[in-house]
């Protein structure tokens, strides 16, 4: 096999504001005058000098600094991403094309709907896609993240119980969820109350029934959980939660692995969010824009937030704003559409057999990844897993070697690191999720490189905790920059 | 499936190597019962061809800027973006890489938010800027969320006068909070009504959110504003929906707001049906600890060298997570770098001569369209680069008939506005040539 390490000219780039000369502009600008003679109807005391801060750079500059600037980032189509719970799949390229299509990009929210099908038909159409994936009945496509798809199943859930007269203000969030929960939670008025996952890695019903009461609005479980474990029990405590006048909202972060296998719905979930840059293959961007979409049962639709997409009995799409349970307007317009755009394109392109063969290769991908990284790192939980395994630093710890030196040592390697220290509940964890889209042979190279890094530590300990070495900068100072902030360049600041 | 590179034969001997048969005898731990038997009812898989055609065939049915004379803007705006910024944002080291966790391998996106950060306290007079929030209106929902821990709770005073959408959003934003929310009027010239605000501004309001331009165009008297609210301590946020405008206007920060807060789309993002488009949230130094959102800052790394990292963590959910002061963790990265590209190519006297142009052009709208009898200005208030007119028919019958002529001629305000059922909202920017409001103006007397 030849070695896939990194061995790359960096080249220094420094901030543009460091950079150009007066009067340069990279952009061709209108004609001044192209009007006549205008009497500005602006006073004069409002308008500003030139700002100061602004750089002036032509556009071969401009081109070269972020080019380079981005020779410094490790993106997917670099190489294996395995963020657990992040489902860094691949970003198939028609659907960026398909993104730019002129009759999508440019589009104009406020044109009217009668020029405005196309778009409302997508809207439409995925939003029963994203049902049928999920065994939901509704769905909106408003949220821009998971977080504000899980603020808006919050919302709703709240809209419900007060709407039938009910104060109910605690949320279930086992340990095992995910780090936005909470704090989505808090947003909505509600209290957190943490729930213990069982020895099992597992939430167990008795658990959930000694903390259910009148005063619990919902259980927020992420299934599967972020141990990549399937929560077992999930019918059982629905039933328990239903019964006592909850309603059970699932994190749908991880649905990776269940497309074409196990419908939510089915499971006894009243409110499911997705993230469509996760399951369905639209861009993370170095931090978004990412799109939560949230599926309901029925019970929920009055509450969803406005417009709605309809489609009239004369098969023309309009909005319908007028729904007067509503929980309102999460964002601006309609979400982010040329996300939905993009996760249109994967969904038609997979099929229903495409969905379920993702779903069963990234499984397989990731039991893989446990099976033979077993015996070289510590596995906490010892079962199959789904589309994601958990592994910790205990084995290396006694050498001194950390989960943080692996991650920076995977750096050295040519890989991503995992997602680290996360799940809390596990100490030290390593959560790999390697996605359908990676090939055996990229696999097989990064269980190598775990390996090695294994048997290094038995070997140099001080070789892992030096690393990474071949990158651009090493490991940073955070505490100093948390302590004395420098969040901007200023003008007449350069050293 | 193309995107799969595991064929059946390496499936099967990597479940050889796991020790099972069969894909399925990995989800043993799902319940039988729950397990499907039948394929999801969706439409057949396409091929690249036939799934390109098919997008196509959906982007047809849809108007844009380039097949209509497009008069439309109130939140989002058809400015020109040039090839070098497409480009640039095209690079998958850019799009495809995660949010910046590890900061060794992700310097590229991590130095160009610090100079987005650098940019947004330029542009708008602030002292700090997080990286990015959804869009304008969930960063003023933000915003008054910010404000309202700040003070510890209060009321919220929005001008009438502010977007529609941010109003919105900020009323759902706060469906749970204790603050009560009232709007204040705006006058006949389009401005927030300030006699009618300071009477509703008490010792009770934690904020008072206004926007400039507001959502008819008018620049709102800043200056004025800010002394009245602060005057009864309360904090000042000034939010905005063109930001394009503060090319040539003197910025809110000038003025002492507090929180400066909006949309960002103009800055080479495309319209893209209402997004993704860009959250602009800054604010004045003292309020960064409770500011929502990723934040980058500039430090050492151990070996002496400049670097980058996501910073003031300890605001954020992974730390104590429901005393988190915001849920936000995917933010629009993409569309910050977007921005930064584009105001950093425009530069310092791109970005004025730009702003000039869009005024200029409104400016010579606002005279021409008034040529037509049943025409008249809808207020009296500066503009930028949109403004509000009074037609004495219709307005959604006006825009409906003009489409036959390919043009798009504004947004009937009626939705959003009751008393403003004949008023119609026209922007003009620099896509919009002479010649393409010449024609509206011709259109719009052989309309009556």
């Amino acid at each position: 096999m030849k070695s896939h390490g990194i061995t790359t000219l960096s080249i220094q780039e420094p901030l543009i504001f460091d950079q150009g000369s007066e009067k340069r502009c990279a952009f061709s600008l209108p004609d001044e005058g192209r009007f006549g003679p205008i009497e500005q109807s602006i006073p004069k005391h409002w308008i500003r000098e030139e700002i100061e801060g602004f750089p002036e750079v032509s556009e071969p500059e401009l081109v070269r600094h972020f080019t380079r600037l981005s020779t410094w980032n490790y993106g997917l189509d670099t190489g294996f991403y395995p963020l657990g719970s992040c489902t860094m799949k691949y970003n198939p390229k028609v659907n960026e094309e398909a993104a730019c299509i002129p009759g999508l990009s440019g589009a104009h929210p406020y044109q009217p709907e009668s020029i405005s099908q196309g778009a409302l038909r997508l809207l439409y159409d995925l939003e029963r896609y994203l049902s049928e994936i999920t065994g939901m009945d509704r769905c909106t496509l408003q949220p821009a993240a998971g977080a504000q798809g899980e603020l808006c199943g919050m919302m709703l859930i709240r809209a419900h119980l007060e709407r039938n007269g009910s104060g109910r203000r605690r949320v279930l969030i086992p340990d095992t969820s995910h780090g936005t929960n909470p704090a989505s939670v808090a947003m909505c008025g509600f209290e957190a109350v943490p729930l213990k996952s069982g020895t099992k890695g597992i939430i167990e019903t008795d658990a959930v029934r000694n903390l259910m009461d009148d005063d619990v609005a919902a259980i927020m479980v992420t299934n599967p959980n972020t141990l990549g474990l399937f929560e077992k029990n999930i019918a059982e405590i629905a039933d328990v939660v239903h019964k006592q006048g909850g309603f059970v909202y699932c994190d749908g972060a991880n649905l990776n692995a269940l497309m074409g296998m196990v419908k939510v719905g089915d499971l006894g979930v009243d409110i499911v969010h997705m993230n469509l840059h996760k399951t369905f293959s639209t861009p993370h961007g170095g931090g978004g824009p990412g799109a939560g979409p949230v599926a309901v049962k029925e019970t929920f639709a009055p509450f969803l937030p406005v417009p709605e997409v309809v489609k009239e009995k004369n098969g023309i799409f309009a909005f319908n704003d007028d729904l007067p349970l509503s929980i309102g307007k999460l964002k601006s317009f309609y979400g982010n559409f040329l996300v939905c755009v993009k996760a249109y394109s994967y969904i038609r392109a997979m099929g229903a057999r495409g969905l379920r063969q993702a779903t069963q290769t990234a499984v397989t991908n990731a039991n893989y990844i446990r099976k033979r990284l077993e015996g070289h790192y510590h596995l906490p939980y010892d079962d199959h897993c789904m589309h994601e395994c958990v592994f910790t630093d205990r084995l290396q710890k006694k050498r001194g070697v950390t989960t943080l030196d692996i991650a920076k040592s995977i750096i050295d390697r040519g890989f991503h690191p995992p997602t680290i220290y996360f799940p809390l509940v596990v100490e030290g964890a390593l959560m790999i999720e390697p996605t359908e889209t990676e090939s055996r042979e990229e696999i097989d190279r990064f269980v190598e490189a775990m390996i090695d890094i294994a048997e290094e530590t038995e070997k140099n300990p001080q070789n892992i905790k030096d690393s990474p070495r071949k990158t651009k900068i090493g490991r940073v100072d955070e505490v100093t920059a948390a302590r004395k902030p420098v969040l901007r360049w200023s003008p007449g600041t350069d050293e | 499936m193309r995107y799969i590179p595991n064929t059946a034969g390496d499936i099967e001997s990597m479940l050889s190597i796991i020790g099972v048969r069969d894909p399925d005898d990995l989800f043993r731990s799902v319940p039988e019962e729950f397990v499907l038997k039948e394929d999801l009812v969706l439409p057949p898989a396409l091929s690249e061809p036939d799934l390109l055609s098919h997008m196509r065939e959906m982007g047809a049915e849809n108007a844009h800027a380039g097949s209509y004379k497009c008069f439309l803007g109130g939140g989002a705006y058809n400015h020109f973006i040039p090839s070098a910024v497409a480009r640039i944002v095209s690079r998958s080291e850019f799009y495809t890489a995660y949010t910046p966790y590890q900061p060794e391998v992700s310097q590229g996106t991590l130095q160009a938010m610090f100079e987005y950060q650098t940019l947004m306290c330029e542009l708008l007079g602030m002292d700090v800027s997080n990286a990015s929030l959804y869009c304008g209106a969930s960063s003023s929902a933000e915003a008054v969320l910010m404000a309202l821990r700040v003070k510890k709770g209060g009321t919220v005073v929005l001008s009438e006068a502010v977007s529609p959408e941010y109003r919105r959003v900020i009323r759902t934003y706060c469906r749970h909070g204790a603050a009560s929310i009232v709007e204040a009027p705006f006058d006949e010239s389009g401005a927030t009504d300030v006699g009618r605000l300071e009477e509703l501004v008490n010792g009770t309001t934690a904020a008072v959110l206004v926007q400039s331009p507001n959502f008819f165009g008018v620049v709102e008297d800043i200056e004025r504003l800010s002394a009245l609210v602060h005057e009864k301590k309360s904090l000042f946020v000034c939010s905005f929906t063109e930001p394009l405008a503060f090319g040539i206007l003197r910025p809110p920060g000038d003025f002492d707001a507090d929180i400066c807060c909006g949309e960002g789309q103009s800055f080479g993002i495309p319209p893209g049906f209402g997004g993704p488009h860009l959250g602009i949230l800054t604010a004045k130094e003292n309020l960064v600890r409770n500011m929502p959102g990723r934040i980058v800052g500039r430090t050492k790394d151990e070996g002496g060298k400049d670097a980058y990292v996501l910073t003031l963590s300890a605001r954020e959910q992974h730390i104590r997570r429901e005393k988190a002061k915001s849920n936000v963790c995917t933010n629009q990265g993409l569309c910050a770098l977007t921005a930064t590209v584009y105001l950093e190519g425009l530069g310092k006297s791109g970005i004025r001569t730009l702003a000039l142009a869009n005024h200029e052009g409104a400016e010579y709208a606002k005279k021409k369209l008034l040529e037509a009898d049943w025409v008249k200005l809808g207020f009296s208030g500066p503009t930028f680069n949109e403004f509000v007119l009074r037609l004495g028919h219709d307005p959604t019958e006006v825009v409906t008939r003009l489409l036959d002529k390919r043009m798009i001629a504004g947004i009937p305000l009626g939705k959003f506005y009751p008393g403003l059922g004949d008023c119609l909202l026209v922007t003009v920017t620099e896509l919009v040539s002479k010649n393409d409001i010449d024609a509206l103006a011709d259109a719009f007397k052989e309309l009556y």
